[in-house]
């Protein structure tokens, strides 16, 4: 009995195995693809031109059909807003905010435009397990409410902390982000609506490339009025949204701790072992089954607990 | 019901038919041989009883809530933390706790140590309910809980983390219900359903081992989305997957001693001479492999403090928080767990068992919450969103108890009618 089934049960496994990896495969394949698209716009923020009028946060409330905020946005006391320590922050009813920054040295304060920066290679996208979110030709990352589970990894992933969720809903809750105005605008080449509410030229539109180049130019032509580094050309392996400013970035909110790799990097390893784990443990336990179940001779009794601490 | 079972000769119901040579009919076997008098009774003196009815009784409109006007409705609706107790104690830290299914039918049925099958029933019901109940965390955290099979047939995302967790969760989910139904034919007196079973069971028990080994990675691989979020020493980008799958194994193992611990004592009635004549051998085998998985976990730990070169971050005030998780969690427990293998005393293994366990919950928790973020603000939970975490808990003990009050798990089913 011990021959009949072990050898043969073994046999099926084995082959079971093998199948079910063979369909299993493209799980951990498509992750390196994500394609960086050449043409892809983005929009060049200067905050050194930036006065913090918020019209871009009353656009932007307008052409998404956001719900009214509950102060208006012709006032300017929100900045000193502050839950748990932290300025504000996109949630489920604005997809972009302002904020203030005081700083010693400086004459007038800073102010900094939050959105999300639709990153080269989305963490968002890699993390999401019902491929809810999308990168656009022209750049932007949208996202589709409607195969979204709501588990809301895509907001442990994104390292700039943008997709909100809509915790007030218990039948049509879905993340809140800013999606590049794609469908309104973007989609037909028009600029977001922020940009173009923009009355200081502050948010410049344009083609991510082109962007690059010009914001080099501004740091060159106007040397000492900026800090020589465009945010976001590299960090969490670039975005569209690109940053420049007179001060230090992590003066005025920004991360810059962030690596230049992409999110995703940082889960490949892990993805890089599954077809390994598939493939290899049917044959090795298989085997350890064969090996330790051989003979029905009866063994010593002696304690053996190594079988569990593997 | 063990006063009870002093008294009524018949009871226990261990076996198809009565003394008479008739059978039990199955409300009979629901009711555990009992009339529904004497059923209500035994429940109302119980005094557990009263303290679960107190936490469905805010628990239950609780969770009519959160259904009814939204998660925010009870928790902090945090966009900062958007994984909180339902996910950090009812996902990452059941999981670990559920591993004991696959190890135990791993030691049985793939290394063919038969002396473990005594304990083996019980390891893969604390499995599978302790998955079932993830799911169940799960269902009350997600946002759009009717789409829970979306990721497997409407939309794939499959080079996503969450994807395998998903998939193997359900899968794995099947194999334990699969290796736990010959216990559910014996009870419905259809032993030769079993055979069904038999046939795949080294199949469903590789294909155990496949699907935990992945998926216990998976959980501690998804905190590596957020390699800037998480402090460090709770982060170790190249061995996450394995410090979760490495604990996973204490954890489940403890799990399983802390549960045969508390039917032992509790629920003695219940218990067959094979079950109870083996639970100290059992346990100490047990902890024996526990304890090996702690000194690997340790050594796993430690090496990835070095590859990461974070030193001098264990002077910091994180630093000894993280020196006080592993003290407290993992170095205590395991050389309880050695004490009592070289004694041959099995107390202090159920106390370093019970340690264990919680020291796996901690850890999970700190992951999920405590030391994510920890350059922002400490997350404090909402009140209700702890209750609901606990009525859920309470659910899962519900659960387990009705199973292991009726099913063979502890106990050989008898086929003909015998007297204790």
């Amino acid at each position: 009995m011990p021959e009949k089934t072990t050898r043969r049960t073994a046999l099926k496994t084995g082959l079971a195995a093998t199948i079910a990896t063979l369909f299993l495969r493209p799980k951990a394949g498509e992750s390196h693809q994500l394609k960086k698209y050449p043409k892809s716009m983005g929009v060049l923020v200067d905050l050194g031109r930036c006065v913090g009028c918020r019209s871009c946060e009353a656009a932007c409330n307008a052409e998404q059909n956001l719900p009214p905020p509950e102060r208006p946005f012709t006032d300017l006391d929100v900045f000193a807003e502050n839950e748990h320590g932290q300025q504000r922050r996109t949630d489920e009813n604005r997809y972009t905010v302002v904020n203030r920054y005081e700083l010693a040295g400086q004459e007038h304060p800073l102010f900094r435009k939050v959105q999300c920066n639709h990153c080269q290679e989305p963490a968002c996208l890699s993390s999401c397990f019902v491929n809810a979110y999308t990168k656009t030709p022209e750049g932007a990352v949208i996202y589709d409410p409607d195969v979204c589970v709501g588990c809301r990894t895509c907001m442990i992933a994104c390292p700039f902390y943008i997709p909100a969720f809509r915790y007030s809903s218990a039948f049509s809750p879905r993340i809140q982000k800013c999606v590049f105005c794609y469908d309104t605008r973007l989609k037909f080449g028009k600029p977001p609506a922020c940009v173009e509410a923009c009355p200081q030229e502050a948010l410049l539109f344009g083609q991510r490339e082109e962007l690059i180049k010009i914001g080099r130019r501004r740091i060159e032509e106007n040397s000492g009025k900026y800090v020589d580094h465009i945010y976001g050309e590299y960090e969490a392996g670039g975005t569209s949204w690109l940053y420049l400013s007179p001060v230090p970035f992590d003066q005025v909110g920004f991360n810059t701790e962030l690596p230049h790799e992409p999110i995703l990097d940082s889960v490949k390893n892990f993805l890089g072992i599954v077809p390994m784990v598939l493939t290899i443990w049917p044959a090795l336990f298989a085997g350890f089954h064969l090996l330790a179940t051989r003979k029905e001779q009866p063994r010593t009794t002696s304690e053996q607990g190594e079988e569990e601490s593997r | 019901m063990k006063t009870l079972t002093g008294v009524i000769d018949h009871l226990p119901i261990s076996g198809s038919n009565k003394t008479d040579g008739t059978s039990w009919t199955v409300k009979e076997r629901l009711l555990l041989g009992l009339t529904v008098d004497q059923y209500l009774q035994q429940m109302r003196r119980n005094p557990l009883n009263w303290l679960l009815f107190a936490i469905f009784a805010v628990g239950l409109p609780l969770l009519l809530q959160r259904y009814i006007f939204g998660l925010g409705s009870v928790t902090h609706a945090s966009n900062d933390y958007p994984w909180g107790l339902f996910l950090g104690f009812g996902l990452f830290g059941m999981v670990p706790l559920s591993a004991s299914g696959f190890l135990l039918g791993t030691t049985v049925t793939l290394f063919g140590r038969k002396d473990f099958h005594p304990i083996e029933r019980l390891a893969l019901l604390n499995g599978l309910l302790g998955y079932f109940f993830a799911v169940v965390y799960l269902a009350v955290d997600l946002g759009m809980p009717w789409r829970l099979a979306y990721p497997m047939f409407v939309s794939l995302g499959p080079a996503a983390v969450l994807f395998l967790v998903a998939w193997h969760v359900a899968t794995y989910l099947s194999v334990q219900i699969a290796e736990l139904l010959p216990a559910l034919f014996e009870w419905l007196a259809r032993p030769a359903w079993k055979i069904y079973i038999k046939r795949i069971t080294l199949g469903l028990t590789i294909a155990g081992i496949i699907l935990s080994t992945l998926h216990q990675g998976a959980l501690g691989a998804l905190f590596n989305y957020a390699p800037n979020k998480l402090h460090p020493l709770w982060l170790s980008i190249e061995f996450q997957w394995i410090h979760f799958l490495c604990s996973a194994v204490f954890g489940g193992l403890s799990m399983v001693i802390v549960s045969s611990t508390l039917i032992s004592t509790f629920i003695p009635w219940r218990c067959g001479r094979d079950f109870s004549e083996n639970l100290d051998k059992l346990t100490l085998g047990m902890a024996k492999g526990a304890s090996y998985a702690m000194i690997t976990y340790l050594v796993i730990k430690l090496v990835a403090l070095a590859h990461d070169n974070e030193w001098e971050l264990l002077l910091t005030g994180w630093g000894m928080y993280y020196l006080l998780e592993i003290g407290i969690g993992v170095v205590l427990p395991m050389f309880l767990f050695a004490k009592g293998v070289r004694d041959e005393a099995v107390r202090p293994v159920r106390i370093a068992a019970f340690i264990a366990v919680v020291g796996i919950v901690w850890n999970r928790l700190n992951t999920a919450i405590v030391c994510f973020n920890y350059q922002m603000y400490q997350e404090v939970p909402h009140w209700k969103e702890l209750w609901l975490t606990v009525t859920l808990y309470a659910l899962y003990f519900v659960v387990y108890r009705f199973i292991v009050y009726r099913l063979p798990i502890v106990f050989e089913w008898q086929k003909s009618p015998v007297r204790q």
